[in-house]
């Protein structure tokens, strides 16, 4: 018997990886020293502001987060990117805001205003629902056994279809969300005076119990065992006598869910809708979840919630215009995929995936 | 019980199976043997309708079973242990059993499969909690066993559950082959190491480049001089 030895050779690292080793430390002491002149030289910016973009963060991240999850559940059992989920989102945006408009005409929001607020948020899951369920059936399924780029393709063309099929059916005009009077203005948080709107509360609680709900579902729920066994292996779970094309469906359904609510919160939150506004926060919530390793479903909430402050705390603390925070998204982006394209959270591509 | 005639079967344009005729009676033990590329998981798959049969018919308890899907196929009461083991490596070792008795609504009976298991195999007791893909190969093959009688299948299909296996553990799963039919399971039997399939079947098939090129009494086909030559060593 002769004992091998497994210990891998070491090699000295690429040119190329080395240079993007080299811009990618040079970016973070540049960052870090904007930072370091921002805290010190910047005298105005108190506790208040920073609380403020704190809590801006952690909304805009919860919001981020459960979009991103859509994104990460289907890539988890199909390997495929939807990219037409930022649109799902955006008709459940508008369920949201048609219920609202309906219900405050009939005089119902005055009266049942936490009652509006349900049947909102329901409406407008059940319509990203429906949109999920058809997308999947009309689009993807017919598609299974393509090769992987023809499904991505026809996402994109999903999302450019179903921007411009809601940009006729419902006008260019701006929709303003209305506003139940419980959720108008906000308060102060004790001796520092952060300002916290009460949207902001509305949307951060409703994204955590949400994810928490999906938590307990996948965990430990019949469907999210069978949702996990399809994930690792199709074949080995229809053995277990599993269903596997209504798992992919029921998949593609609670991922739609968590859109819709996503898009009502985004309505309240930016006080309005039209047909492109699932655009860019699908964009970023892709984002989060290729931060936190797509597939992932921790790593899309961490990436959600990261993203967000990273956004809101960023231009701050970069001492430039808050405009910029796109750049920061997609920056961030940029640099994950170079230097951890599985994600911060990402556990290792399993072979299968790679 | 289970009948396959002239069952043909294609990947694409390679011709796998070439008219594949065999039946398993129930209670028995019966084995496929043949070397590798010979069409034997070509065949399990076939009947549990991971693939689709070109041509031929299947029949299962009297119900034609061709093209119909996997899942339903497994509710029928056909589980297949697949070759490889495929046991989910992220799920626990607890809902990989979980998952062989998906379909299952009868709770008690449920949980008393889940002691049997547990019996069967005593070591998987103690990694309950434990990511199947933690497990140890021989663990592993013993987890993909046990999820599939938690179906409490009428016939059970077998692909290699030796392969792999120090010579302690397969004689040891044989063994527990031989129980899990003695406790009234059909089972239908691949194996590369055919004495030792031979020498638990009541009768076997002998797998040819995707035809059957011998077929009868397990201890018939251990004493063919071909078999002997061929599969045997010798
Ligand atoms: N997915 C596939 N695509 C194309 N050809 C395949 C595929 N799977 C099997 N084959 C071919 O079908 C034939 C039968 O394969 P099969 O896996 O059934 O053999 P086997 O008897 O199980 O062999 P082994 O003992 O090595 O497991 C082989 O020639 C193989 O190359
Ligand atoms: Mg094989």
């Amino acid at each position: 018997m002769t004992i091998k030895a497994t210990r891998r050779a070491r090699t000295l690292p690429d040119f190329t990886t080395l240079i993007l080793w080299g811009l990618g430390g040079i970016s973070l002491l540049v960052i870090l020293y904007r930072i370091f002149v921002v805290l010190t030289t910047q005298e105005e910016l108190t506790a208040t502001i920073w609380g403020f973009q704190l809590v801006n963060g952690l909304v805009l991240g919860g919001v981020y987060a459960l979009i991103a999850l859509g994104y990460t559940l289907v890539y988890g059992i199909l390997f495929m990117i939807n990219f037409a989920h930022g649109e799902v989102m955006m008709l459940g945006a508008y369920a949201g805001y048609f219920t609202l408009t309906y219900l405050n005409a009939r005089g119902f929001m005055e009266t049942n205003p936490i009652l509006t607020l349900v049947i909102t948020f329901v409406a407008g899951m059940l319509v990203s629902m429906l949109a999920g369920i058809t997308l999947e059936r009309v689009a993807y399924r017919p598609l299974r056994r393509a090769p992987r780029l023809v499904p991505l393709i026809t996402a994109i063309g999903a999302s450019i279809f179903l921007q411009n099929a809601a940009l006729r059916i419902f006008g260019s005009k701006l929709r303003v969300y209305v506003k139940p009077s419980v959720i108008e203005g906000g308060f102060r948080l004790g001796e520092s005076g952060i300002f916290v709107p009460r949207t902001g509360v509305l949307i951060f609680v409703t994204s955590i119990l949400l994810m928490i709900g999906l938590y307990l579902l996948v965990q430990y729920t019949k469907l999210g065992k069978a949702m996990r066994a399809v994930a690792e292996d199709k074949d080995t779970a229809a053995l277990m006598g599993i269903d596997v094309d209504r798992v992919i469906v029921q998949t593609f359904m609670l991922g739609s869910l968590l859109a819709g609510a996503a898009g009502v919160m985004l309505g309240f939150h930016n006080s309005q809708v039209n047909a492109f506004i699932g655009f860019i926060p699908g964009i970023k919530a892709f984002t989060a979840a290729v931060l936190g390793g797509i597939g992932n479903i921790p790593g899309a909430m961490f990436g959600g919630f990261f993203l967000g402050l990273a956004e809101s705390l960023g231009p701050t603390a970069l001492g430039i215009p808050s405009q910029y925070k796109d750049v920061i998204a997609f920056s961030l982006l940029v640099l994950v995929l170079i230097f951890r394209p599985t994600g911060l959270l990402g556990e290792v591509l399993s072979e299968k995936r790679a | 019980m289970l009948e396959l005639k002239n069952v043909h079967t294609f990947y694409g344009h390679i011709h796998a199976l070439k008219g594949i005729s065999l039946t398993v009676e129930e209670g028995e033990i019966v084995t496929l043997i043949g070397s590798n590329g010979a069409g034997k998981t070509t065949t399990l798959r076939t009947i549990s309708g991971l693939l689709a049969p070109r041509e031929g018919e299947i029949w299962f308890e009297g119900q034609r079973i061709d093209g119909v899907s996997a899942h339903k196929i497994t509710e029928m009461g056909i589980a297949h242990c697949p070759e490889g083991r495929k046991i989910f490596g992220r799920l626990t070792v607890r809902e990989n059993l979980e998952l062989g008795a998906f379909l299952r609504k009868d709770k008690d009976g449920i949980k008393q499969d889940f002691e049997r298991v547990l019996d069967l195999f005593p070591r998987l007791r103690e990694r309950l909690k434990q990511p199947g893909g933690t497990l140890s190969g021989g663990e592993q093959q013993m987890l993909a066993i046990g999820r599939a009688l938690m179906s409490r299948p009428r016939i059970l299909l077998l692909d290699e559950p030796s392969m792999g296996l120090a010579p302690i553990l397969v004689q040891q799963i044989f063994d527990i082959i031989e129980e899990i039919n003695a406790q009234g399971t059909t089972v239908l039997l691949v194996e590369q190491n055919a004495r030792l399939a031979l020498s638990i079947a009541s009768r076997g098939y002998v797998l040819e480049t995707g035809r059957i090129r011998l077929a009868g009494p397990a201890a018939e086909l251990m004493d063919s001089e071909e078999v002997k030559a061929a599969y045997l060593g010798g």
